[in-house]
């Protein structure tokens, strides 16, 4: 079976700046996969060159199908990218930031969707009329996960969610995600500084240095690579 | 007090026409972050097409309105998608160039089709008085009231109901992430154009029976509505119909009890409010003030 996103030989560049040299790397359907590596490294703008918000060239295949366009078709194609920084709309309530969520949605079971993503976050109903930007750094960053759930993507795409996060909400975070993973089969691609947490969750690992892919493997692998271990996991 | 409550009532009606003429601008300046010059001569145009069905085809006032309101959105579409879109990602000036230049090639085209000379446009509204109270008024001013407060009322359900109105504000908030949850955000800024289109023909239909209708119709109310807009706040739908209400009452109201400032005092008090605000309370009384990180 082809894997559920196929990356090969992508580059990307910010005007005269080349910040990918041909990555390649694969996510199997209900697969967790992470992506590592200091900053600079490419992390942030592997995920913008799918997502298509930057200018990017290179094989990308999602579902079978390569992906063109901007970030407006990579949602409608079932990708939900949750980038760095939260990625809330601070002017707009909670509900209406879950409704967006929704927005390349034709079905009706919103409403449905609404009720669920109020169980993995139970606070988001009481506060369904508040201000996203009025919400503390770990709510809006749950929100974004929210959101992107309303989506009801294939594939989650989440840009360092545990930037400037207190450990107790990261670790509630994670704990989402991998339910996620594990009760619904979703995919999930995730970018992380704090390694050793991405890989408690991700089965299999990538590590970039300098845009290009310097170390792949299972998460096991790479724990037990003594240069990723003391480059990344500090021990 | 009979006295009174009149002036307060036909500044309510000139109040909101200002104010369906300042959310146009606001509209357009939350969309593509510019003030639309040209929204005036484009109200114009829009009354100048009412006309011309009513005058020349003979078609009934409200089925005229409708039709021409429709074609009025079509038609902002179309300048944002034409002129306004190429140069949206360039600096704010180019954008107002081009919404000068668009100022006059419609006057212009206006003057081309119409000729310059003056019409007396029919009102869809009696001109008798109704008392109520021991109070006369105009039903010509209760319609005007009537008509721009239903359809600032439709607007504001349309946003904060509708999907598509919602994703037009996403769009408008914070366009980068708009487009990763799916929105087409060219489409709606086009939108926003389309409304603004709407609202300012409404604002120019409203306007043309108390006037006379030429291509220079719209100017002098659209400084008031630049009034309005500032007043409450450029960013502010809100803003800009209580600042266009309030306006339109204080401006009646000094017209007619200050004696010195009569009827031609009344624009250089509109652009005292503009100057006043700018200087005390930039953002304006609903507006959000700017705020920049360094």
């Amino acid at each position: 079976m082809p894997p559920l996103l196929r990356l090969e030989g992508v580059e990307a560049r910010y005007g005269p700046v080349q910040a990918l040299h041909g990555i390649s790397l694969a996510v199997d359907d209900g697969q967790v996969v992470a992506v590592l590596g200091a900053n600079g490294a490419g992390k942030t703008t592997t995920l913008r060159a799918i997502s298509g918000t930057v200018r990017r060239s290179g094989e990308i295949e999602f579902g079978g199908k390569p992906l063109r366009g901007g970030p407006e078709s990579a949602a409608k194609a079932g990708i939900a990218h949750v980038p760095e920084g939260r990625g809330t709309f601070t002017d707009l309530t909670v509900l209406e930031n879950l409704r967006l969520g929704a927005y390349t949605r034709r079905d009706r079971e919103v409403k449905r969707d609404l009720a669920r993503v109020a169980e993995y976050f139970p606070w988001v109903d009481d506060r369904a009329d508040q201000r996203a930007g009025t919400l503390s750094g770990g709510e809006q960053q749950m929100l974004a996960l929210a959101r992107a759930l309303m989506s009801r993507p294939t594939l989650l795409m989440l840009d360092e969610p545990s930037l400037g996060l207190a450990p107790l909400v990261v670790r509630e975070i994670f704990r989402i995600v991998r339910v996620l993973n594990e009760d619904d089969g979703l995919a999930v691609l995730v970018v992380e500084q704090d390694a050793r947490i991405a890989l408690d969750v991700a089965s299999t690992a990538y590590v970039l240095e300098v845009g290009r892919v310097a170390v792949a493997g299972t998460s096991a692998e790479l724990r037990d690579n003594e240069s990723v271990r003391r480059s990344y996991l500090g021990y | 007090m009979a006295d009174f409550m009149q002036q307060v009532v036909s500044g309510l009606a000139s109040g909101g026409i200002y104010g369906a003429l300042a959310l146009a601008l606001v509209l357009i300046h939350r969309a593509t972050g510019v003030i639309n010059f040209a929204q005036g001569e484009m109200a114009a145009f829009s009354t100048y097409v009412l006309w011309t069905l009513t005058e020349n085809h003979g078609w009934p006032y409200w089925p005229a309105f409708a039709f021409t309101l429709a074609a009025s959105f079509v038609g902002g579409m179309a300048i944002h998608q034409t002129v306004i879109r190429p140069v949206e990602r360039g600096s704010v000036l180019r954008v107002v160039i081009v919404t000068i230049g668009l100022l006059l090639l419609i006057n212009g085209a206006m003057t081309w089709i119409w000729t310059g000379e003056v019409r007396a446009v029919e009102s869809p509204f009696p001109t008798r008085t109704v008392d109520i109270a021991g109070v006369k008024i105009s039903i010509q001013d209760l319609g005007t009231i009537a008509v721009t407060f239903a359809t600032v009322a439709v607007l504001w359900a349309f946003f904060q109901f509708t999907k598509v109105g919602l994703a037009m504000r996403a769009a408008a908030v914070n366009p980068a992430e708009a487009r990763l949850v799916g929105v087409r955000v060219p489409w709606m800024l086009g939108l926003g154009w389309g409304l603004a289109a709407m609202l300012g023909a409404v604002a120019g239909f409203l306007t043309a029976p108390s006037v006379f209708l030429d291509p220079n119709m719209m100017q002098v109310v659209l400084i008031y509505a630049f009034a309005a807009a500032v007043l409450g706040g450029i960013d502010s739908p809100f803003g800009a119909v209580v600042g266009g209400l309030l306006l339109g009452v204080s401006l009646n109201l000094l017209g007619a009890y200050v004696d010195f400032v009569g009827a031609d005092l009344r624009l250089p008090a509109a652009l005292l409010v503009i100057l006043v605000v700018l200087l005390v309370k930039p953002s304006g009384l609903f507006g959000r003030p700017e705020v920049k990180r360094v």
